[in-house]
C-alpha cells in the first residue's frame, strides 16, 4: 500500500512537471500551427540558469529570476527568429526550432561543459516532510508539487478569466478577426511564446535538481512532452494535464512494481527457463519497458483516436 | 472620412483589385455592390490591412495603406467580417468584451445599450456564441465591433441568409449607427437593404468601380444593373 501511495505521489509529481512543459508547448502549437522542437531546451536553460544563480545568491532568487530570463529569451526568439521565418511556411519554422534546439544545447555545453552540474536541492528543503511505514518523503518533492499545482491553477484562471486570456483564446483560432478588433496579435503571440518558455524554464528550475542538470536533459524529456500533447490532443490544455498525469503515474507504477510478464507467456505454455529468442521476452518486466510505454501509448492513440483525447483537430 | 484612390491588390499572381476609387463621407451610408468574386470583400480587407494594398487609402486624412490591421482598427475603423465570425467557444459577453480595444474603453456604445437594442443577446449573455442562431450571431458580430467605438464601420454581407424580419433588424441597426454619427460602408450582393438605406452606391465589376451614384441613379440605369448586378 505504501509503495502504491508513494509511487502514485511521485507519478503525479512527474506528471505535473510534464504538464508545465506540455502546457506551454501546446499553447505555442495552437498559435503557430507548428511544434516547437526547442521547447525542452528552454526547460534545460531554466535548470542551468537556476544552478548558476543559486551558486551566487541561493535557490530562492533563482526560482523567480531564472524563469523570467528564460521567458524573455523565448519572447526574443519568437520576435527575431520565428517571426521572420514565418512567411516561408511551416516547414521552415519547424526546421528553425529544430536547429534552435541544437544551438541551445551547444551553447549550454560551451558555457557549462558536458558534465552534470552539482545543482542541489536547497538545504532549507532537504529534510523528510513526513514518514510513512518507514519510508521518508522529501520536503522538496512536496514543494515541487505545491508549485506545480499552483502554476496549473494560475494558468487556468489566467486563460479563462482575464482579458488577456480571452484575447489569447480568441487569437488561437481567429487571429485576423482579433487584429481587426484592434488587438496587437503578433505582440500577444510573442508574449505567449515567452510565457510558455518561462513555464518550461520554471519546470527546469524545480526539476533540474531532482532529474539532474546536464546537457542531455532536453533530449531526454523533449520527446515525452511531445507524446503528452499528442495523446492529450494538440492545443488542449485539459488534454495536456490528463495525459501528463497519466504518463507520469503509469511510468512510476511500472517502475516501482516491476511486474514480470512471465505469467502472460506461461498461459501459452512457455517454460521459465526457455532458451533462444523467447529467453529475453520471458525476462521482460514492467520496469524494463517503462521507458517505451509513453511511445507505445502514442502509437496506440494515433491509431485509435488521431486527434488525441481532448483534441479538436487531427495531428 | 474614408478616401480610397487607385487601390490595387493581388492574391499571389492574380490581380484582384484594379484601381478601386471610392469615398465615404462623415455620417454617410455608402453601399458597395456587385456579384460574387468581383472584389467587394477584398476591397474592405485591403482597406483593413488584411490583404496587402497598393494605392492610397486615407482615413480621417491619414494615409493608412501599409499599416497593420490592429493599428488601423485603433484609429477608429471598424470591420464586421462576413460569415458571422464570432468566437464560438466564448460567451456572448466575452465576445462583446473582446470588441473593446482596452478594458477601460468607453464610447458611443455600452454593453447595456447593445443589450437594449437586442434583448436576445442579453438573455443569452452567458451562453457560448457557437450555439446562437445565425441571426443572433450576425447581431453579435456587429455589436462586437461597435464595442470598439469605431467612427467608420465596414459591414460585409450582414443580411446574407437572414429571415426577412431579421433583415429589417439589421437595417434598423445600421440606421441607428448612422444616427449616432457613424459612417458606414455596406457591402451587399443581393441589394436587400443597400438601395433603401444608402445615400450613395458603388457597383463593382472585375476589380473596378463600374458605377457610382445615388440609389435612384442606379434604379434608372438599366444597362448597369443588367450587366453587373442582376443574375
Amino acid at each position: 500500500m505504501e509503495v502504491f501511495a508513494f509511487s502514485l505521489f511521485n507519478g503525479i509529481l512527474y506528471g505535473m512537471l510534464l504538464f508545465m512543459l506540455a502546457s506551454g508547448l501546446t499553447l505555442i502549437f495552437s498559435m503557430m500551427g507548428v511544434l516547437n522542437f526547442a521547447h525542452a531546451s528552454f526547460f534545460m536553460l531554466g535548470a542551468y540558469l537556476a544552478y548558476q544563480i543559486s551558486a551566487y545568491v541561493g535557490f530562492w532568487p533563482g526560482l523567480v529570476v531564472a524563469p523570467l530570463i528564460v521567458g524573455v529569451i523565448g519572447a526574443a526568439v519568437e520576435r527575431w527568429g520565428l517571426r521572420p521565418v514565418h512567411k516561408f511556411g511551416h516547414v521552415a519554422e519547424l526546421l528553425f526550432t529544430f536547429g534552435l534546439a541544437f544551438v541551445i544545447e551547444e551553447v549550454v555545453q560551451l558555457i557549462w561543459g558536458k558534465v552534470p552540474m552539482p545543482y542541489d536541492i536547497p538545504a532549507s528543503m532537504n529534510f523528510a516532510a513526513f514518514s510513512w511505514q518507514g519510508l521518508d518523503y522529501s520536503a522538496y518533492r512536496l514543494f515541487m508539487l505545491v508549485i506545480s499545482v499552483a502554476i496549473f491553477a494560475a494558468l487556468f484562471l489566467f486563460i479563462a478569466k482575464t482579458r488577456i486570456g480571452l484575447i489569447i483564446q480568441a487569437a488561437l483560432t481567429q487571429p485576423n478577426i482579433v487584429s481587426a478588433l484592434g488587438h496587437d496579435v503578433p505582440r500577444i503571440f510573442m508574449w505567449t511564446f515567452g510565457f510558455g518558455c518561462a513555464l518550461a524554464g520554471l519546470a527546469g528550475v524545480i526539476g533540474g535538481n531532482v532529474l539532474g542538470t546536464e546537457p542531455a536533459m532536453a533530449i531526454t524529456l523533449g520527446p515525452i512532452v511531445f507524446v503528452v500533447i499528442v495523446i492529450g490532443g494538440l492545443g488542449s490544455l485539459w488534454g495536456a494535464l490528463v495525459a501528463a498525469l497519466f504518463i507520469g503515474i503509469v511510468d512510476n507504477l511500472a517502475i516501482s512494481y516491476d511486474l514480470s510478464f512471465y505469467p502472460l507467456f506461461a498461459v501459452f505454455g512457455v517454460e521459465r527457463d526457455v532458451t533462444g529468442i523467447m529467453q529475453d521476452l520471458v525476462r521482460l518486466t514492467t520496469a524494463s519497458i517503462a521507458p517505451v510505454l509513453p511511445y507505445f501509448l502514442l502509437v496506440l492513440i494515433l491509431i485509435v483516436r488521431p486527434r488525441g483525447l481532448f483534441g479538436t483537430r487531427d495531428v | 472620412m474614408l478616401d480610397v484612390r487607385g487601390l490595387h491588390a493581388y492574391y499571389g499572381k492574380s490581380h484582384i483589385l484594379r484601381g478601386v476609387t471610392l469615398q465615404v463621407g462623415a455620417g454617410e451610408i455608402v453601399g458597395l455592390l456587385g456579384r460574387n468574386g468581383v472584389g467587394r470583400s477584398t476591397t474592405i480587407k485591403a482597406i483593413m490591412g488584411e490583404v496587402e494594398p497598393r494605392g492610397s487609402i486615407k482615413f480621417k486624412g491619414r494615409e493608412i495603406a501599409g499599416m497593420k490591421s490592429h493599428d488601423i482598427a485603433r484609429l477608429g475603423l471598424g470591420y464586421v467580417p462576413e460569415n458571422r465570425d464570432i468566437f464560438p467557444t466564448l460567451t456572448v459577453r466575452q465576445n462583446l468584451l473582446l470588441g473593446q480595444k482596452s478594458a477601460r474603453q468607453t464610447g458611443r456604445w455600452s454593453m447595456e445599450d447593445l443589450f437594449d437594442l437586442f434583448p436576445a443577446l442579453r438573455e443569452r449573455a452567458d451562453t457560448e456564441g457557437g450555439v446562437l442562431s445565425g441571426g443572433e450571431q450576425q447581431m453579435l458580430t456587429m455589436c462586437r465591433t461597435l464595442m470598439g467605438d469605431p467612427d467608420l464601420i465596414m459591414v460585409d454581407e450582414p443580411t446574407e441568409g437572414l429571415a426577412p424580419q431579421l433583415v429589417e433588424t439589421v437595417a434598423e441597426l445600421l440606421n441607428e449607427m448612422a444616427g449616432r454619427g457613424l459612417s458606414i460602408l455596406l457591402v451587399e450582393q443581393k441589394l436587400t437593404i443597400a438601395l433603401r438605406i444608402s445615400a450613395r452606391v458603388y457597383v463593382m465589376g472585375h476589380g473596378e468601380i463600374v458605377f457610382e451614384g445615388t440609389p435612384e441613379d442606379l434604379r434608372a440605369n438599366e444597362p448597369i444593373r443588367r450587366e453587373w448586378l442582376e443574375v
